[in-house]
């Protein structure tokens, strides 16, 4: 006698611990294996844009480090770059290369949580998390010599950035790259062709390259797709155009590959920070620009980064005011989260955990 | 090489030829190197913009709206991943109530939360998307919070 299933729906979140934040998936399954996908999101919707709209352009730094916020750095560098833009302001050399700098470091950090926690819903249970954690904290201590925060930084600042390192910033910043070469080599032996990570990973959830392409899809999620898209290469901003790195790319697209590409970037995203410190010359390190910014009626600009989380873009556009007229963000891990259908119809609960670790997203970015 | 932004003639040109009759000759360019297309006409113009092969815009990145209390504009960027280049097409819709424009889901899956986000907040329709519902809000919220006389 055959035996019959009924498929039915569950709610997975919005508080979970496998969905990074209040992210809900409405999912309908056979069994164990996943008929339908819905993701629902916008519990975490402060209405960024529209408090852009109330705030003058210094101050609104502090809204853009609230979005993606284990990427703070990277988010203050796309919106300064508009900012710049927009009123034709050049950034001092120096200033520059602490932006390089620190939004490299902030790579590191980014990606060390992100391979973290992909590890964790793959039943790692701590280990890992802890070994990128234990690297990601002197980031975050090197930060806070800069500029007195940990995560919310607003170092940078439209026309530079906020302070010049201070003295011992330099010797403690040697201190770390020493250490974590060998701390980053543990983690790497621990896990990279760790058997079962390979078998639970390898070929799942595989994203095409012209699906990707076509859903908008950016970041490491997209390189491990095959294309070597990457803004800091195809469009170079602060210091990218005297870097000497290479960009990872994998071809296979499952969920292994994505993470691959990460843990490669963050050995390029060392090489860069090495390049920084040994070209850094002394100098100013902030344009002289009033508090109060007034670019010209009319103008608008779209500032773009190589986020951690793909390409991460602010579209300012100007009435002559002292805030933006209207500021969109252009959120990698929202547009990511496009292809979540795609990536888990088919496969199991158990994968689908891992698929959305594997995507990296962040739901302060998502539902901004 | 590093990744160049089209200049308005040269795209304007293309385009005119592509899909004639498109282009909107009475908005003003505030901005430089933007074409302004007629909004009935904005997947047409995707559309050709996307299959050309000199002009091969296969990468959507974000999709704006902009509310000028008596206009919206949205605007689109664009990217050929191939081609290395870039492009910025806008269009204006006039009036604020039962705002419509042609979705371009079908060319880019790319814009399916960014429609449905524009939707939510702006209130503009997009004909054709297959699942045009609220993003950030929840069913039933009143308003669309980003327009200017929301708040």
């Amino acid at each position: 006698m055959p035996i019959h299933t009924e498929p039915m729906t569950v709610n997975i979140g919005p508080q979970h611990p496998s969905t990074h934040g209040v992210f809900r998936l409405r999912v309908t399954f056979d069994g164990e294996e996943i008929l339908e996908v819905e993701p629902i999101f916008g519990y975490l919707h402060r209405g960024t844009e529209k408090l852009a709209e109330e705030r003058n352009y210094t101050q609104i730094v502090t809204l853009t480090d609230r979005l993606d916020y284990v990427s703070s750095m990277i988010n203050n560098q796309a919106y300064c770059l508009a900012v710049e833009e927009l009123l034709g302001v050049e950034v001092p050399q120096r200033a520059k290369y602490l932006r390089t700098l620190t939004a490299e470091l902030q790579r590191v950090a980014s990606h060390l949580m992100g391979i973290g926690f992909f590890l964790q819903d793959l039943g790692t249970l701590g280990t890992p998390l802890m070994y990128g954690f234990r690297s990601r904290e002197k980031i975050l201590d090197l930060f806070e010599m800069l500029c007195g925060a940990r995560i919310t930084l607003s170092y940078m600042r439209p026309g530079g950035v906020f302070f010049d390192a201070p003295d011992d910033f330099w010797p403690a910043l040697d201190q770390f790259l020493e250490d974590f070469d060998i701390e980053f080599e543990e983690l790497e032996r621990l896990i990279l062709e760790n058997e079962i990570v390979m078998v639970r990973t390898r070929g799942v959830s595989v994203l095409p390259l012209d699906l990707a392409i076509n859903a908008s899809v950016s970041g490491p999620t997209l390189r491990a797709s095959g294309s070597d898209w990457d803004w800091r290469k195809k469009a170079p901003y602060d210091a990218y155009d005297r870097m000497d790195f290479e960009v990872p790319t994998a071809t296979g697209g499952d969920n292994y590959d994505r993470f691959w590409v990460r843990m490669q970037e963050i050995r390029q995203s060392i090489r860069i920070v090495r390049q920084c410190v040994e070209q850094i010359e002394p100098g100013a390190t902030r344009a002289e620009v009033p508090l109060i910014l007034r670019p010209k009626p009319g103008t608008e600009s779209y500032g773009r980064v190589e986020a951690s989380k793909g390409e991460l873009a602010f579209y300012v556009v100007s009435d002559g005011g002292i805030s933006p007229y209207r500021m969109k963000v252009r959120s990698p891990s929202l547009i990511n989260l496009t292809v979540t259908e795609h990536l888990l119809v088919g496969w199991k609960l158990s994968d689908m955990i891992v698929t959305l670790g594997s995507l990296d997203i962040n739901m302060g970015e998502v539902d901004r | 090489m590093a990744v160049h932004q089209l200049s308005a003639e040269e795209l304007a040109e293309k385009v005119s030829v592509g899909v004639p009759d498109s282009l909107d000759t009475t908005s003003i360019n505030t901005a430089e190197n933007v074409i302004w297309v007629k909004s009935s006409k904005v997947a047409d113009v995707a559309s050709f913009m996307k299959s050309d092969v000199g002009l091969d815009f296969n990468f959507l990145n974000s999709i704006t709206a902009i509310d000028y209390i008596n206009h919206f504009e949205i605007v689109y960027h664009l990217t050929s991943i191939d081609k290395e280049h870039t492009a910025i097409i806008k269009t204006r819709l006039d009036g604020r109530e039962e705002l419509s424009l042609p979705s371009v889901y079908h060319l880019w899956r790319g814009a399916d939360f960014q429609e449905r986000e524009i939707w939510d907040l702006m209130g503009i329709g997009f004909s054709g998307h297959p699942n045009l519902k609220r993003i950030m809000l929840w069913e039933g919220f009143d308003g669309h919070p980003l327009r200017k006389d929301y708040l």
